[in-house]
């Protein structure tokens, strides 16, 4: 399954042009594959007979994915064996690697892709370890639950095939990604006798682009610029480990780094009489994956302010006949999203997150919002949260929301957040205490609104009364690293202050 | 290129598709106007068709099953049509750029109208406040050649959408700039603009393909 687009991770194999035995030509269509609104026609990487058809159709493979399998011209007889393709047709391959089908799914690919690594430019098309970020994000198919916790999970759930790939050469599995580069930016690099490998990418899983490797030439190959750094950054939220940025440090491999930062073990207990077992399902361990590496990686530290909903309310009660006319429901969370996307400028390092020894400022807000599946939950994201209105912001979250419990969500609608909301109150807790999503700076946790009795001041005579209120606990979860305790306080303040004089213009 | 029946515009894009991959043409835009079809992509569901075939003869709808990507679509008088057969260049080869590439070139066409559109992720098309304002289908022959393209609700009858699921979203809305704006608004205006747009977005390369589209539309029309 070639790469035919940056962000597209699968693509499902529409039908199939040639059959098994027959004769194709380099550049001439073999098959059809559908991705999310476009077909496309995907041509032969090279002349000879199709042997092996590996992809049905109306099946959907990741990127990288072995669909068939072409005894070339050249004789390099592979019928019979076509997990293990010859040498010269995978140099073929790679000369073509835009296009070729390259391998990944089947457990032989593996040892495929280790053997030509000698020659690492042969091996840019193989794609187990490529595939492995994307890999997250693909395991998305719309029906399955389970690219919620897969969005940020950098283990990916290891399938024999990826697992030795990636962590086993760790820095060859890098250098194949930033070698794997389109044609016109390798003409680009041998024009100006630039080794790809040392220009930090930004496409996709560390591809270098065009503009990459041209920002490198102008800038003589001096260190990437921060802003190339948080581009690529936000380009590939899935990989916390920023492509550019954290390669210009000495990358921390070391066995105990990885199982400290990459992996994740459970231990086990014995099981008694009467007791049930059952292994968890992929949402379920991935998010238990994430949780504990949530926790590891971040110092968590915790604040809470109360938000009074008294100007929220009249501003909700202004609008609400219209809003029912119209069909949208505003809800209270469409109103403390709002607020945050609003702040959030003012808080850099709130929408930020610790990369290496770097910070990444993310220069979109995209709001994470926890979903409810009972069982299990997902958190879709609404992208540049900031550039939409109240009603805006209300629509897209009922949306997201419906999605999520029909299983429809695309892989790009839960990737890439920068700041999460979580809402335990809708259930009646007080307040929680949440885990901050990895790859971000912190997460707001929403109480139950309920009716309090509070000590209002009076205005203009200065009297103290009781009044009855709707209040609201929250919480904001924060990594120490990046946000003091008084940025928190700022922060929350600033919310406060949002919501309580909340705009009627919103 | 006026009202083109559905069949033969897929038989003009095929032919176009050819000829562009042959060098024999230039990069091409397509704007037509359909009869009532509905359509469905490679990946629709054809439950996402409501109607009946009784309902859909009753009101004079075609159906087809077509190659593009996407789910079911509807086309009708008063919405504008665009297919680009444009030979992807080198820096544009990437199927989901050249998805919001398109969307680009509506959100722009929207914003010249002054009508706030925007896109939804995971939803492509354009959308406004009260719907979808364009849906989007392509396909990418080999060579990177595109064809299908978009359709711009301009002012047609929205009804006609209850018969569908619009791409297979259900409970979208659907919009028109008509509706948008209040009042009435030609198709030939509209293509202008879209034209502008084009050229916008694809670069400037495209402007002599685009005021050629005219001038073949005029011989086929």
């Amino acid at each position: 399954m070639p790469q035919m687009g940056e962000s597209i991770a699968e693509g499902t194999v529409s039908k199939w042009l040639k059959q098994v035995g027959e004769a194709v030509q380099r550049d001439e269509p073999i098959l059809e594959i559908s991705t999310d609104k476009v077909d496309a026609e995907i041509p032969s990487p090279s002349s000879g007979t199709l042997v092996e058809i590996a992809v049905a159709e109306g099946e959907t493979v990741e990127v990288g994915t072995v669909v068939a399998f072409i005894d070339t011209d050249a004789g390099a007889a592979i019928a019979g064996a076509p997990s293990a393709p010859s040498a010269p047709e995978a140099a073929e391959q790679e000369r073509e690697a835009e296009r070729e089908p390259t391998r990944a799914a089947a457990p032989a690919a593996s040892s495929a892709a280790e053997a030509p690594a000698p020659a690492s430019s042969a091996a840019d098309a193989l794609s187990p370890a490529s595939t492995a970020p994307a890999s997250t994000g693909a395991a998305a198919p719309a029906a399955e639950p389970a690219p919620a916790a897969a969005r940020q999970s950098t283990a990916p759930p290891a399938p024999p095939a990826s697992a030795p790939a990636a962590s086993g050469a760790a820095t060859t599995a890098e250098e194949r990604l930033r070698t794997r580069s389109t044609p016109v930016v390798r003409k680009i690099a041998a024009e100006h006798g630039v080794d790809i490998a040392t220009v930090p990418g930004t496409g996709h899983a560390g591809r270098v682009t065009k503009q990459d490797i041209l920002s490198f030439i102008e800038s003589d190959g001096r260190e990437v610029a921060p802003g190339a750094a948080a581009r690529s950054a936000a380009a590939e939220p899935s990989r916390p480990a920023g492509p550019a940025a954290a390669r210009a440090e000495a990358a921390p491999s070391s066995d105990l780094w990885n199982a400290f930062y990459r992996e994740v073990r459970h231990p086990e207990y014995a099981v008694r009489e009467a007791d049930q077992v059952e292994p968890m399902d992929k949402i379920r361990r991935l998010t238990a994956e994430h949780m504990v590496l949530a926790k590891r990686v971040a110092p968590h530290v915790h604040s809470f302010i109360e938000i009074d909903f008294t100007a929220v309310d009249r501003v909700r009660a202004a609008h609400k006949a219209r809003w029912v006319a119209q069909g949208e429901r505003v809800s209270y969370t469409a109103f403390v999203a709002w607020a945050v996307s609003r702040v959030l400028g003012d808080f850099p390092m709130v929408n930020s997150t610790v990369s290496g020894n770097n910070v990444i400022y993310r220069g979109n807000v995209n709001l994470g919002m926890a979903v409810d599946l009972n069982p299990g939950l997902i958190v879709p994201v609404v992208h540049d949260a900031d550039h939409l209105g109240l009603v805006g912001i209300a629509r897209k979250i009922v949306d997201l929301a419906e999605r999520a419990r029909a299983r429809k969500l695309t892989p790009d609608e839960i990737q890439g957040a920068t700041f999460s909301i979580t809402n335990p109150g809708v259930l009646g807790t007080l307040v929680g205490l949440p885990v901050i999503p990895k790859g971000t700076a912190a997460i707001l946790g929403t109480g139950a609104i309920e009716k309090r009795v509070v000590v209002v001041t009076d205005a203009e005579t200065g009297t103290d009364s009781m009044a009855i209120r709707k209040r609201s606990l929250f919480s904001l979860g924060y990594d120490h690293r990046i946000v003091d305790g008084a940025d928190a306080a700022r922060f929350l303040s600033s919310l406060k202050e949002m919501l309580e004089s909340f705009p009627e213009d919103a | 290129m006026g009202r083109v029946s559905y069949g033969a515009s897929l038989e003009l894009q095929e032919e176009l598709v050819a000829r562009r991959r042959s060098g024999d043409v230039a990069d091409t835009l397509l704007l037509l106007e359909h009869p009532h079809v509905i359509t469905l992509g490679s990946s629709s569901d054809p439950a996402h068709v409501l109607a009946d075939d009784a309902e859909l003869r009753r009101r004079g709808i075609e159906r087809f099953e077509v190659g593009r990507g996407g789910d079911v679509t509807y086309h009708g008088p008063g919405q504008l049509v665009a297919y680009p057969i444009f030979e992807l260049k080198p820096d544009r080869r990437d199927l989901h750029a050249y998805l919001r590439d398109l969307e680009d070139v509506l959100i722009g066409l929207a914003g010249a109208y002054g009508i706030d559109a925007e896109r939804r992720a995971g939803a492509t098309g354009v959308w406004t406040r009260s719907g979808k304002l364009a849906a989007i289908g392509v396909r990418v022959s080999s060579g990177w050649i595109t064809s299908h393209g978009l359709a711009l609700n301009v002012a047609n009858d929205l009804s006609y959408f209850d018969t569908i699921v619009p791409c297979g979203i259900a409970g979208a809305r659907v919009t028109s700039l008509a509706r948008e704006l209040g009042r009435d608004i030609g198709l030939s205006d509209v293509m202008e603009e879209l034209v502008r747009q084009v050229c916008r977005v694809f670069g400037a390369d495209e402007v002599e393909y685009a005021s050629r589209t005219s001038c073949r539309a005029d011989d086929i029309s």
